[in-house]
């Protein structure tokens, strides 16, 4: 690990300056990823920025809805009476992610920035695009069981790991950032971008952006809302594929829905398609099947030498149907 | 920059009741500065990428991993190792339980997995769900809840059945 500095400033633009004016700091939150990473070879900073003492811990109600701090420990948002009732896919997805050491470490900021745990990403002694842009990509043509079938690109087919990324984006999130020219705000849809041709970068953030809370905004649909997670072992695994969903239906037909995936590729997967299928169609097996595939058309799975990932798939398909089954018997 | 210089930092940190004030490279994680630097070698290392909870400790009274954090960050901050739970050399009911139910074979995982379940325990007694329940409800005592609050703990000698009967045993003492 290379040497570096260490810094926990008092004063958060201070702060955002110090880190958007020298491209080898990093910020530090949870460091679940990071201090990883350090150890890995991934990533050489100069400096740590502490965001300990420049963020905040606690969920308070925000116009109806709640706003998370971005020092927010995961298992304190996934413990939240109001979270849990509110927006109980958050709390699930948040619960299906990682173990309660890492829950207990991982902030709210922290954990949608995480990075891939493509198995050639962390291994800093194979080519990958993501780590050194222009080395090539070892997962292509390799083992591709983690990886994507959706908005992958020749240079990369990495998968974000995040589950709580993932029902963030279903319900419609919204970060709250602090950048070198003040506060603004992002969408959580928008937050994770696809690999293209420059898979170095995960998110649409500038270097120096500290995001300083995450706004779920007030929308009962949340209240009916599920994280279902397929994965290799029962507990402490990343998803093969994992499912954010939101339905409120009328008399049997569908009224509002929201769809995400997570798992299938470079960003959590937003199922705008799956979602307009679902509309005004009754709630039934055929209608969930029917919306699953509107979205999977595009999918390209991958040949790998385990036997690549077209599995993801079906697996999506049942998995999206399952879900929503459940959610519309509550 | 000169990769040749120092960036040693003192950091006081109480561990397992003693103030302790020692000077550590930034690099230095919680595990390597309590069992390198402190020598409280209870808290083990296992793979050292927060993937076997071996070095579990609790910060604060919450259980972390120790291989995952930094020790400058951990200033003015209350460590428990397993050694610290049972000042006196009177255990812990945990400890107690595991010894009462053999839930260890080879011994090297215990300490995390006893940090892990005086953790898991209080979590459960603040009514913290798991994926093992439903959110929308207080969470119960089973060996599902306790098996799944304890993935985080890997042993490899397999004593799962015996760590979860331990966990319950003393969960209801």
């Amino acid at each position: 690990m290379r040497p570096f500095d260490y810094l926990a400033p008092t004063d958060a633009a201070t702060a955002v300056r110090t880190v958007a004016t020298n491209p080898t700091a990093t910020y530090l939150a949870g460091g679940t990823n990071l201090v990883d990473h350090l150890k890995l070879g991934i990533t050489h900073p100069d400096l740590l920025v502490d965001t300990a003492a420049i963020t905040t811990a606690g969920i308070t109600d925000h116009h109806g809805g709640l706003l998370i701090g971005a020092a927010t420990r995961n298992s304190d948002i996934a413990a939240d009476h109001r979270v849990r009732t509110r927006y109980p896919a958050l709390a699930e997805a948040l619960l299906s992610g990682a173990s309660g050491q890492l829950r207990n470490m991982a902030t709210a900021a922290g954990n949608p920035l995480q990075r891939t745990r493509c198995p050639y990403f962390q291994d800093a002694t194979t080519p990958c695009n993501k780590r050194r842009p222009g080395s090539g990509c070892a997962a292509i043509g390799g083992h591709t069981r983690g990886h994507a079938i959706l908005g992958a690109s020749d240079h990369c087919v990495a998968t974000h790991p995040s589950d709580m990324a993932v029902a963030l984006t279903a319900l419609d999130a919204t970060l709250h950032i602090l950048g070198p020219d003040g506060p603004r705000t992002l969408p959580c849809t928008d937050l994770h971008r696809l690999p293209g041709t420059d898979p170095t970068r995960d998110t649409v953030l500038e270097h120096g952006d500290l995001i300083t809370a995450i706004e779920l905004p007030h929308n009962p649909l949340a209240r009916r809302s599920r994280y279902r997670k397929v994965r290799d072992r029962a507990s402490y695994a990343f998803a093969l594929v994992s499912v954010a969903a939101a339905l409120e239906t009328t008399d049997g037909i569908i009224t509002d829905a929201r769809l995400a995936f997570g798992g299938v590729a470079h960003k959590p997967w937003r199922a705008y398609r799956a979602e307009q299928a679902l509309l005004g169609q009754p709630a039934n097996d055929t209608t969930y099947r029917t919306a699953a595939e509107a979205e999977l058309t595009d999918a390209q799975p991958l040949n790998g030498l385990d036997g690549g990932n077209s599995f993801k798939v079906p697996l999506l398909t049942r998995t999206v149907i399952a879900t929503l089954r459940n959610l519309d018997q509550r | 920059m000169d990769h040749h210089r120092r960036v040693d930092t003192e950091i006081t940190t109480r561990v397992d009741g003693v103030t302790r004030t020692v000077l550590v490279d930034t690099r230095t994680t919680l595990l390597d500065a309590l069992r390198e630097r402190l020598g409280t070698t209870s808290p083990k290392k296992g793979c050292d990428h927060g993937q076997c909870g071996a070095c579990t400790v609790l910060l604060d009274g919450r259980r972390v991993l120790a291989c995952l954090t930094l020790a400058v960050t951990t200033t003015g901050k209350d460590v428990t190792t397993a050694d610290g739970l049972a000042p006196d050399g009177h255990l812990h009911p945990v400890q107690q339980a595991f010894l009462d139910n053999d839930a260890l074979q080879c011994g090297y995982c215990t300490p995390g997995q006893v940090c892990s379940a005086v953790g898991a325990l209080d979590e459960l007694a603040n009514g913290h769900p798991s994926h093992a329940g439903d959110v929308t409800t207080d969470p119960q005592l089973t060996r599902a809840e306790i098996a799944e609050r304890m993935s985080g703990n890997l042993c490899r000698c397999g004593t799962y059945t015996n760590i979860i009967t331990a966990v319950e045993q003393a969960a209801r003492a």
